[in-house]
């Protein structure tokens, strides 16, 4: 098994295992969560693992990752996150302090979320065998929203947003290693954008699709919308909001911030007439101030995302098969 | 009556379309000859009757003396019994069947058309689309085949009832020339504005004018826009550098005729053949000092690209213009060239301030050809207008046919047809969606062109290369992975007509490995089928990946750090120079932080280059080796020693050596003129060492040069010349370039050679 950035690797290893063996109807359509019915209630269920080296960083830990992370997927699918399970696996000699530690920042992450970790298990595995320590959670929410969200329903001359600057978090936990010295002032992005996507949701009928943007960044996520909706995804390199701090560290490390993880950034295609609503409602919210345009739904070519380079060119923004190597002769 | 003899012969290659038939007539006539001559879907057919000794020399004439424009490959003669006759006929196109024949390449413009062009009593006097069948587009306007006018872009143009007469008459130069045309029919200047709107007056006096007065022209070709300035004029060139997003790289200039081009360079006989060759590329020349050309045309560049006029319209600016002219692709920085009207308007409109048009459509986009003499032959560099469509013809024949989809800069594709292997013009690189579309559309393209429906599909390994992609997304065909050098050493043992076993040397900027890491100096054993990684270059990590391409100061560093361990050189210019960054790559270098492993020699290069000083960045491929290369002092006689460790295969050669020679040598004060001589002189030496050894391993005597880094003349040159000492064979590319130009060819063989063993 290679290592995943979550590119087309990932995405060709559930096809093959995954899908091929569990299929029904709720799984293939392959979203970051499923919906279903129960009574008269629509609810949403999603799980996630969390696996962060190192697992204290600037702006958050695991703990809160693995929080927001469930919650978000909830969120930007249009439920609104109620409850979640916990699963540990810690290594044997993980310092109880650290533990401690992970787990309020665990709590204040749920609270802040407004959802309740519920249910839970811990399993301790001999040294060597886990890297300090990995977290499992699963949420629920319930979806009360009258938006048939989804990506395969963007369609040319819609518009797409994010919800402010991207690569933050990757990037941090990058120099958060420690191996670099490098002097940058940056914080995760790490947050529970419920709140946000609760408020985008009920004041613009617009909007067509939320993602988060987290592993393989927003490029990853506007591929995905470009092949599900059979559409091009064009976006103009001089709009894309990267942080000073950012687009240093990711020049000096020789990565493109655009395939850079987030944890509180989502992404959002919405019906081009609603851009401004839109902007204007995630810009309200302390989470979506620096929200803005980055691109739009085209006819052509279908399947690819294109990027304007800052001097008049386009690019291919290419989804990543695995992990990204040169390419020049 | 006499002994009368009867022959009939069947003639195949680039037949058609190039006078072929019309020259038989004539020659027929010439010698008595009675009887008739044809084409064909595979080609020309004729049969010839008369005195034995006339038809002798006929058949002995028709391969000697045959038309400027075609290309015979193979002609079968048999014996027929006399049927008397005394008229010689040509006789109607037979469409039928599969298409075999060859669309010709364009060519320039022939004497013949050049003087009716200069003759005040000609018809076509001035006039800018002259042509005929020796000369003129052919493989730009072609739609479909069979060759004929309703299935080029001329078909817009209905012919008047002269050019008609001529177009119908088997003993005028215009027969069957299909993109035969007059002022009273034909396609016409016209001159706009940057905003498209058109301008008064004559088109041509128009744009000479604007020339005049510094600005830029952008202007029709044969296979696209150019843009186009005063090489003189010191504000234009930088102004169109500046619009073009194009920093250092050398513009292409064209010269009036070979003397203006012997005032800016030096010319030699081969390349005084090559500039007036009817496939008229540029031709890399050596600069004379102190010339009129503006600074911004090849800055810090002892060599310039030197093109002649190949279309009227060329000849009748050059001849206005008087003085020489950048000429070079009309497109924003690497995006592929603007061909069509509406689309060179839209994405020409910020850089050009006058558009020369005319209304005859180009159908498919070529760039120019460029090539260099080297060892008085012709070296392709980039192969596309001129060049293609015209096959590489092999000694055996493709069991099935074959789409290779090349490499992902420098782009071409190839497809295979029985015994030939078309390589398709230069695509560029495959990064944006332009050329993309270019990509797919071209193989399209070829698909009804040469009526191929390959079921077999060749890719390079590297997953993230688009045409890889491309490749994989294709359905019910079998895929051929081939490795990236393999393909280099393939492509260029069938430039060469061979088939190996050599030991190949695959320099080049990077390729994907057989183990997942980058490749770029190997030493295999190959043939067409296989091969085995003999030898190679000792790894080193690319801190930052991409970027480390685009900042040789970062490949420093890293060369550095291998040669030296984990001392960093402080006191190094180089690192003073990037002092901010330096212990953050260092880091990376060595913990391995987004820094795959690379045995590329080109990255040897850059290193090499980066630590004399020379570049620590660089804004187009190649720039820093080419800079070293330039600045070696060629008589400088002495070479760094490289070590070859380990007796296990593959063999793992130290280029630490180089970099600790080069650094030692800067600390001891020598110029970098002399350190860049003995580095390249090392780096020869080394090469020549290898394979001495190899051959001790494996009885195999030739070597075979490829990729790109062999592009570098003073490398070819030195290592050919040290291998040849050592009574090796040498296989050099010519036909199809050293660098990833040639890999699709490589490509295919190896997927047609696999495929013959198959079965
Ligand atoms: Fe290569
Ligand atoms: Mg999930
Ligand atoms: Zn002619
Ligand atoms: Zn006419």
């Amino acid at each position: 098994l290679a290592h995943g950035a979550g590119g087309k690797a990932t995405q060709t290893l559930i096809e093959a295992i995954f899908l091929e063996r569990f299929r029904n109807p709720l799984l293939e359509r392959l979203e970051d969560g499923a919906e279903f019915a129960v009574d008269r209630s629509r609810l949403a269920l999603t799980t996630d693992s969390f696996v962060v080296s190192p697992l204290f960083f600037p702006g958050g830990d695991i703990g809160d990752l693995a929080v927001n992370g469930t919650v978000n997927d909830l969120a930007v699918s249009g439920a609104t996150p109620l409850y979640l399970s916990a699963g540990f696996i810690i290594e044997e000699g993980f310092p109880v302090a650290d533990l401690k530690r992970i787990v309020e920042s665990m709590a204040a992450a749920a609270r802040s979320a407004g959802v309740q970790v519920v249910t839970g298990d811990t399993k301790v595995v001999q040294k060597g065998k886990a890297d300090g320590c990995y977290i499992n959670t699963t949420g629920v929410g319930v979806v009360e929203t009258e938006h048939r969200l989804g990506i395969d329903t963007a369609r040319p001359g819609d518009s797409v947003l994010v919800s402010g600057p991207i690569g933050d978090h990757g990037v941090t936990v990058m120099l958060a290693r420690g191996e670099l010295d490098i002097d940058a002032d940056l914080t995760s992005d790490t947050a529970a954008v419920s709140g946000l996507t609760a408020e985008l949701l009920r004041s613009v009928p617009g909007v067509r699709a939320m993602r988060d943007a987290t592993r393989g960044g927003v490029a990853t996520i506007l591929n995905e919308v470009a092949t599900a909706a059979e559409a091009a995804v064009v976006v103009d390199e001089d709009r894309l909001p990267v942080r000073t701090e950012v687009r240093g560290a990711s020049e000096l490390l020789g990565i493109d911030p655009l395939y850079v993880a987030c944890e509180g950034r989502i992404v959002v295609i919405v019906d081009g007439e609603q851009t401004d609503a839109a902007l204007s409602a995630l810009r309200a919210h302390p989470l979506g101030a620096d929200a803005d345009v980055i691109g739009r739904v085209g006819e052509d070519p279908p399947g690819l995302v294109l990027l304007n380079t800052a001097f008049g060119g386009t690019r291919i923004v290419d989804l990543l098969v695995g992990d990204p190597l040169p390419r020049i002769c | 009556m006499d002994e009368r003899v009867r022959r009939r012969a069947r003639v195949d290659g680039i037949v058609q379309g190039v006078g072929f038939r019309p020259f038989v007539h004539s020659l027929a006539t010439r010698f008595g000859l009675s009887g008739h001559v044809g084409n064909d879907v595979h080609g020309v057919f004729l049969e010839v009757e008369g005195e034995p000794a006339a038809v002798e020399c006929f058949l002995d004439s028709l391969t000697e003396k045959s038309p400027p424009l075609a290309v015979i490959e193979s002609m079968a003669v048999e014996e027929l019994s006399a049927q008397g006759g005394d008229s010689f006929e040509i006789v109607v196109s037979d469409a039928a069947g599969t298409r075999e024949t060859l669309v010709p390449a364009d060519s320039a413009t022939c004497a013949d058309c050049l003087h009716e062009m200069s003759d005040p009593a000609d018809r076509r006097f001035g006039y800018p689309f002259i042509n005929c069948t020796n000369c003129g587009p052919r493989f730009t306007i072609v739609r479909d085949i069979p060759y004929d006018r309703p299935l080029t872009t001329m078909a817009a143009f209905a012919m008047c009832a002269r050019c008609e007469s001529e177009y119908h008459d088997p003993a005028d130069r215009r027969f069957h020339a299909q993109p035969v045309c007059c002022p009273n029919c034909g396609p016409r200047l016209r001159l706009r504005d940057a905003d498209g709107l058109p301008l008064a007056g004559d088109p041509l006096t128009g744009v000479v004018a604007a020339l005049g007065r510094g600005e830029v022209a952008a202007i029709k070709g044969l296979g696209g826009y150019h843009l186009a300035v005063d090489a003189t004029h010191q504000d234009a060139t930088a102004t169109l550098r500046k619009r073009k997003h194009r920093e250092d790289k050398p513009f292409a200039i064209m010269v009036a005729d070979v003397d203006r081009a012997r005032s800016l360079c030096v010319v030699d006989e081969t390349e005084q053949a090559l500039l007036t060759s009817p496939r008229r590329p540029i031709v890399l020349l050596r600069t004379r000092p102190d010339t009129a050309l503006a600074a911004a045309v090849a800055p810090g560049n002892h060599e310039l690209g030197v093109m002649l006029p190949y279309t009227p319209l060329h000849q009748l600016l050059l001849r206005r213009f008087g003085a020489p002219i950048v000429l070079t692709s009309g497109n924003v920085s690497d995006e592929p060239i603007a061909y069509s009207d509406d689309d060179a308007l839209a994405r020409l409109s910020g850089i050009a301030d006058v558009f020369l048009s005319h209304d005859r459509a180009i159908h498919l986009r070529t760039d120019d050809s460029v090539v260099r003499a080297f060892r008085g032959r012709e070296r392709l560099v980039r192969r596309s207008r001129g060049y293609v469509p015209q096959p590489v013809t092999l000694a055996w024949d493709f069991p099935r046919q074959v789409l290779a989809c090349g490499a992902e800069l420098k782009n071409t594709f190839c497809v295979t047809k029985q015994h030939h292997a078309v390589v398709s013009h230069h695509i560029g690189d495959l990064e944006n969606h332009e050329t993309l579309t270019a990509f797919t559309d071209g193989i399209e393209h070829f698909r009804r062109l040469f009526e191929v429906d390959p079921r077999i599909v060749a890719h390079d390994l590297h997953p993230e290369y688009l045409s890889t992609k491309y490749a994989l997304d294709r359905d019910g065909v079998e895929l051929v992975g081939v490795q990236h050098h393999h393909a280099h050493i393939a492509a260029c043992l069938a430039d060469s007509a061979e088939s190996g076993p050599v030991i190949g040397v695959a320099f080049d900027g990077l390729g994907y490995g057989t183990d997942g890491t980058l490749w770029g100096g190997e030493f295999l054993l190959a043939d067409l089928v296989d091969f085995r990684r003999l030898a190679h270059l000792e790894p080193v990590p690319m801190p930052g990946a991409s970027t480390a391409i685009r900042q040789p100061w970062r490949m420093a560093v890293a060369h550095l750090l291998s040669a030296y361990g984990q001392h960093p050189q402080e006191d190094l210019d180089l690192l003073r120079r990037n002092e901010q960054q330096w212990p953050t790559v260092a880091e990376m270098a060595t913990r391995g932080i987004n820094a795959p492993l690379t045995s590329s020699a080109g990255r040897l290069f850059d290193a090499a280059a980066a630590i004399l000083g020379m570049r620590n960045t660089v804004t187009f491929e190649g720039q820093a080796a080419i800079e070293l290369e330039q600045a070696a002092d060629r008589d400088e006689p002495a070479s760094y020693p490289v070590a070859v460790t380990g007796g296990a295969e593959p063999l793992r050669v130290q280029g630490a050596d180089l970099i600790r020679a080069v650094t030692e040598d800067l600390r001891a004060g020598a110029t970098p003129a002399v350190i860049s001589a003995r580095f390249h002189n090392g780096v020869a030496d080394m090469i020549s060492e290898v394979c001495t050894s190899l051959r001790e391993a494996t009885g195999v005597s030739t070597v075979a040069l490829s990729g790109g880094v062999f592009q570098n003349v003073l490398l070819l040159e030195r290592a050919t010349a040290r291998l040849e000492a050592r009574g090796f064979r040498v296989l050099l590319h010519a036909r199809v370039p050293a660098n990833d130009g040639g890999i699709s060819l490589g490509q295919a063989v190896i997927a047609g050679a696999r495929d013959r063993i198959a079965r």
